[in-house]
């Protein structure tokens, strides 16, 4: 009778339970599946577009005819110096060429003699080109003119090339900028998603327990904390694996595809968008779970998510304007070591370079601060609220 | 003596300015079937919820094997809420299979048990079907079973019989029998009365948060003395007058209701009927479990008019 003690529940086993049980139900998911695929897709199609603008800009195919056919490769060389890329091809005769340009298959057509170079192009050509190609004809007649003069053209050259302006930069520009600031803001958007997705599936989960009276049942046997830990990991677990899955792909397809010149920093910016994932799901998750637990209704959860959803939002939209416009901004700067708005806007600050070490270690300090208070204030609502069905409990009934 | 006895002793529990429960007291023995009845806000479920620990009572007790009910003692109870406790999206299987881990099964032993009663309840086939695409018929039917997965020493069931099927009902009155007969202690509440009055072994009757009758259904007809009907077609009106201990409660046509108070002699009023002339029909009532829930509905009225 009321010796015999059954089987332990210890603690751990209790979150391990609820936790597998949250995972469980939720990676099998339509919406899950769905979502991660939706934003792989978008990355990918993100990095085609880059890829294919790469191409299209910075390749164009050249043909040489008749005495031309010698500047190929000087051409190649001098539009290299100038940042272009050049593919050269000889070309037979003239109209083949010309057909070849009309059909684009050919950007532009080289010929004539070389101090008097004809380009045929189907409507206009491409500034770097021109430029390229106005160099090598003034080179084709300073070298002439400096044969005449008695000097040795290639002697000139070399001293010409040893002359340059030495540049000294204050803020020296990075030259991959552009490549950091569509990463960064990509994990911006990422975490954003996530911490508002999954944070808002902790408040839902909490009111569907409290809706169906399951917490009744469940409340007999694991202790709040229990409950709240379990699912706050399980949900968690989801939340990591779908980020790991998207990074996973995100930095495979910028590797594949050559659309980041460093690939290296896709990895780091997934490694910082985990950091951060973790962190600001635990900041927020009891959060939300706390503002589940006030009310006993599924319709009457949007209502009190949405303040911290609109914390969440400010975070991103501020970040995201602000972190395009100006990627020093100081105001950002001050903003991404503030708790609530640091998971989304630190991590693009560091994929983006511009987050000195102790700025990245003091947010983190502040963030693992804040989520010990909020796990204390926000497991106390919880516990105090759940079992609490019928109106809206009040946020100071809750912590009392 | 309070082995295997669930007590609830003396708790009491206010909301604000409303008493929900005064001094609510019972015991539940081994083996003993409990029917608990009231009107609607009367305490039942309350009363259940602090058995649980769902909800804190202000004063009183809830013991079970002489031991106050603690955290670890409740995981030995299953309980039945009254608005229903599922997951609605979970499957039956793995809902019970869950719900018995969480109590402190092994997963084996829960898997097993949670198969054993699927089959028992004639769940089999929607095992693997989400609870809210169920009927409500057999998402009591899960519930009946989640209650009972975990194998517990005590069972509280708020309103398990309401919205069943005839089938259903005879199931579910013969899984609390077994239960019962196993030494379980079963408190149940229901608002169909004939059905306590059938099943239970003893019955409390609930009103204003307060135990006002408790016992067997025997022991409640006696507390309030015994109805006689007698039919006398000859007999003048106020031939009862000057008999000790008879009041009239209704008269209708040649046929009369009497009140005939505790230590009252049937057998003079009888020889009375007699002395008026032929007498058709003469019995003594028993009143049923609604007759007596009236009784104390009708008091409770009274006692407001006061």
């Amino acid at each position: 009778m009321s010796t015999t003690t059954p089987p332990g529940l210890n603690p751990y086993r209790a979150v391990l339970l609820v936790g597998r049980r949250e995972f469980v139900s939720r990676v099998r998911t339509r919406s899950f599946v769905i979502g991660t695929i939706v934003i792989i897709a978008m990355i990918a199609g993100y990095v085609l577009l880059q890829t294919f603008l790469f191409s299209q800009n910075n390749k164009d195919r050249v043909g040489f005819t008749g005495q031309a056919t010698v500047l190929g490769q000087p051409l190649k060389q001098t539009a290299e110096t100038l940042g272009k890329q050049v593919e050269i091809q000889d070309v037979t005769s003239l109209d083949q060429g010309e057909t070849l340009v009309r059909d684009g298959e050919l950007d532009a057509l080289v010929s004539g003699a070389p101090d008097a170079l004809r380009v045929t192009v189907k409507d206009d050509l491409d500034e770097p080109l021109r430029a390229a190609l106005n160099a090598i004809v003034q080179q084709q007649v300073l070298d002439a003119q400096l044969a005449e003069a008695g000097l040795d053209p290639r002697q000139v050259r070399q001293n010409m090339a040893d002359v340059k302006v030495e540049v000294n930069s204050l803020e020296p520009a990075d030259p991959q900028r552009g490549e950091r600031l569509a990463v960064g803001l990509m994990i911006a958007f990422l975490l954003y998603f996530s911490l508002a997705g999954f944070g808002t599936m902790v408040a839902q989960g909490v009111v569907e327990e409290k809706a169906s009276r399951v917490v009744e049942v469940l409340l007999a046997t694991v202790r709040p904390w229990q409950l709240l830990t379990g699912k706050i990991l399980g949900i968690g677990a989801v939340g990591l694996v779908q980020i790991l899955i998207i990074g996973a792909a995100g930095a495979g397809l910028a590797s594949a595809t050559d659309v980041l010149t460093v690939p290296s920093m896709a990895f780091s910016a997934v490694a910082a968008g985990v950091l951060w994932y973790l962190l600001g799901f635990l900041l927020y998750a009891t959060v939300f779970a706390a503002s589940g637990s006030l009310v006993s209704r599924q319709e009457d959860t949007q209502s009190v998510v949405s303040p911290t959803l609109m914390v969440i939002m400010i975070a991103f939209v501020a970040g995201f304007s602000l972190l395009a416009q100006d990627p020093t901004s100081s105001t950002v700067a001050v903003m991404s070591l503030i708790p609530p708005f640091a998971p989304i806007l630190m991590p693009s600050r560091m994929v983006l370079g511009v987050a000195p070490a102790w700025q990245v270690g003091l947010s983190v300090v502040l963030a693992l601060a804040a989520i010990g208070v909020l796990i204390w204030l926000g497991g106390r609502i919880y516990a105090n609220a759940v079992l609490r069905t019928g109106a809206r409990v009040k946020l100071r009934d809750a912590l009392r | 003596m309070a082995e295997g006895v669930l007590e609830i002793d003396r708790i009491s529990k206010r909301y604000g300015s409303t008493v929900a429960l005064q001094d609510m007291a019972f015991t539940v023995r081994a083996g003993e079937l409990f029917g608990f009845v009231g009107s609607n806000g009367a305490g039942k479920t309350t009363t259940m919820r602090i058995v649980l620990g769902v909800l804190a009572a202000d004063s009183g007790e809830v013991r079970w094997g002489g031991q106050p009910v603690g955290f670890e003692t409740r995981r030995r109870i299953g309980y039945m809420p009254e608005e229903r406790g599922l997951y609605p999206k979970m499957k039956v299987l793995d809902q019970l299979v869950y719900l018995a881990e969480l109590h402190g099964m092994p997963a084996n032993q829960a898997l097993r048990s949670a198969e054993t009663w699927v089959a028992r309840l004639g769940l089999r086939d929607r095992r693997d079907d989400e609870v809210q695409k169920l009927s409500l018929g057999n998402q009591q039917r899960v519930q009946l079973a989640a209650a009972l997965v975990h194998e517990p020493e005590v069972l509280v069931l708020d309103e398990p019989f309401s919205g069943l099927d005839p089938v259903a009902v005879d199931v579910m009155s013969e899984v609390l029998r077994e239960q019962a007969a196993a030494g379980v202690p079963v408190v149940f509440s229901s608002h169909q009365l004939d059905l306590v009055e059938r099943l239970c072994h003893r019955i409390g009757i609930v009103r204003n948060g307060q135990m006002v009758a408790c016992g067997t259904v025997d022991d409640l007809r006696t507390g309030g003395g015994t109805r006689l009907v007698v039919d006398v077609p000859n007999a003048r009106p106020g031939w009862t007058d000057g008999l000790p201990g008879v009041t009239v409660v209704s008269v209708d046509g040649t046929r009369s209701v009497l009140e005939l108070a505790a230590g009252g002699d049937d057998q003079a009023v009888l020889n009375a009927a007699l002395a008026t002339g032929p007498v058709r029909e003469f019995s003594r009532h028993q009143p049923s479990l609604t007759e007596l829930f009236r009784n104390v509905v009708t008091q409770e009225s009274g006692d407001k008019a006061v």
